[in-house]
């Protein structure tokens, strides 16, 4: 039995196809209100998840700070590429 | 391009944002607020307990006026630390060896207890400008050095943070990069090199928590002078 059609707004991430993923952008709310919604929603999801748990361990926050040090990876890498294989550092 | 060891301070941009912008933010996010429940989920307890001993560690000196300062200093106190923790994980950006930040933090507040000792009590707050005992032919020269003394306290608070993140940071630095060059030719010297290595970042890790205290405890200590 098929499943109830969902409109493409209104489905979430991981259930979009790839092939859909521009038109998913395009049904985002990208004003500033919209992205401190998002971020906001994202972080509660998180916190929820893996921190606000009965038994929370370390892995809610070492995850968190991982994630911060790809990001600043990533934010650095402009500069850190020349490093790679330098004569004299 | 010529890069040197002391890039590693310079803000890194991406998309136009600023790392120090993020690196900034963090501690907001690492520390969410107690809930009205009964009892809070593991992180809140641990955090509130802290900055709960701390708060009060810090407030006994002080006189009942001086406790509308708690708030400041814990928070305060709690984002330097964060601050300064964060910035030892690899490829982070620590935003308390800007001289502009740290200074932003000290002129301010130090300012404040001068302007409120000389406010409420301006007395006692010149003062302190002579210290009890003095012969009195060294009087003058002992109020100017006193004065100066007074002015430069903001200046040694924030250059004594960013001095000693900075130089940490630096350190570390050099050291990895002498280890990584030694390893394909001296093998043992190198691993001498990566013990020292490792030393060095334990007491980074200890000049990090203790300098964020030292900047607060010498602001609750121009506090009491002055309240």
């Amino acid at each position: 039995m098929a499943d109830k059609a969902v409109s493409l707004a209104e489905k979430k991430l991981m259930d979009v196809k790839l092939g859909q993923l521009p038109a998913w952008l395009g049904t985002r709310d990208f004003t500033p209100n919209g992205v401190v919604r998002g971020i906001r929603g994202g972080y509660e999801r998180y916190y929820n998840k893996y921190i606000n748990v009965k038994k929370g361990g370390i892995g809610g926050i070492a995850m968190f700070l991982v994630g911060y040090v790809v990001l600043s990876y990533a934010w650095e890498y402009d500069h850190i590429k020349h490093d790679r294989w330098r004569k004299y550092h | 391009m010529m890069t040197s060891f002391f890039d590693q301070f310079a803000s890194p941009y991406l998309l136009g944002i600023p790392l120090i912008l993020v690196a900034m933010l963090l501690p907001w996010l690492l520390f969410p607020a107690p809930t009205s429940r009964w009892i809070n989920n593991r992180l809140i307890t641990v955090q509130t307990w802290l900055t709960g001993r701390f708060t009060n560690q810090l407030m006994t000196p002080l006189n009942f006026s001086g406790h509308k300062w708690a708030l400041l200093f814990a928070s305060l106190m709690v984002f330097l630390i964060t601050i300064n923790l964060l910035g030892l994980l690899p490829y982070t950006f620590t935003p308390t060896t800007q001289l502009s930040l740290n200074m932003g933090f000290a002129v301010p507040l130090w300012l404040a207890t001068v302007i409120i000792g000389m406010k409420n009590q301006p007395t006692i707050a010149l003062g302190h400008l002579l210290p009890e005992g003095t012969p009195i032919p060294l009087i003058p020269a002992l109020i100017i050095i006193e004065t100066i003394s007074l002015f430069i306290r903001p200046l040694a608070l924030g250059v004594r943070l960013t001095a000693n993140l900075t130089a940490g940071h630096l350190l570390i630095q050099l050291i990895a990069t002498a280890v990584f060059v030694l390893l394909p030719m001296m093998p043992a010297v190198a691993i001498l090199t990566a013990s020292v290595l490792f030393l060095l970042t334990l007491l980074e890790v200890a000049v990090a928590m203790i300098q964020a205290y030292v900047f607060i405890l010498l602001l609750s200590l121009y506090l009491q002078e002055n309240i």
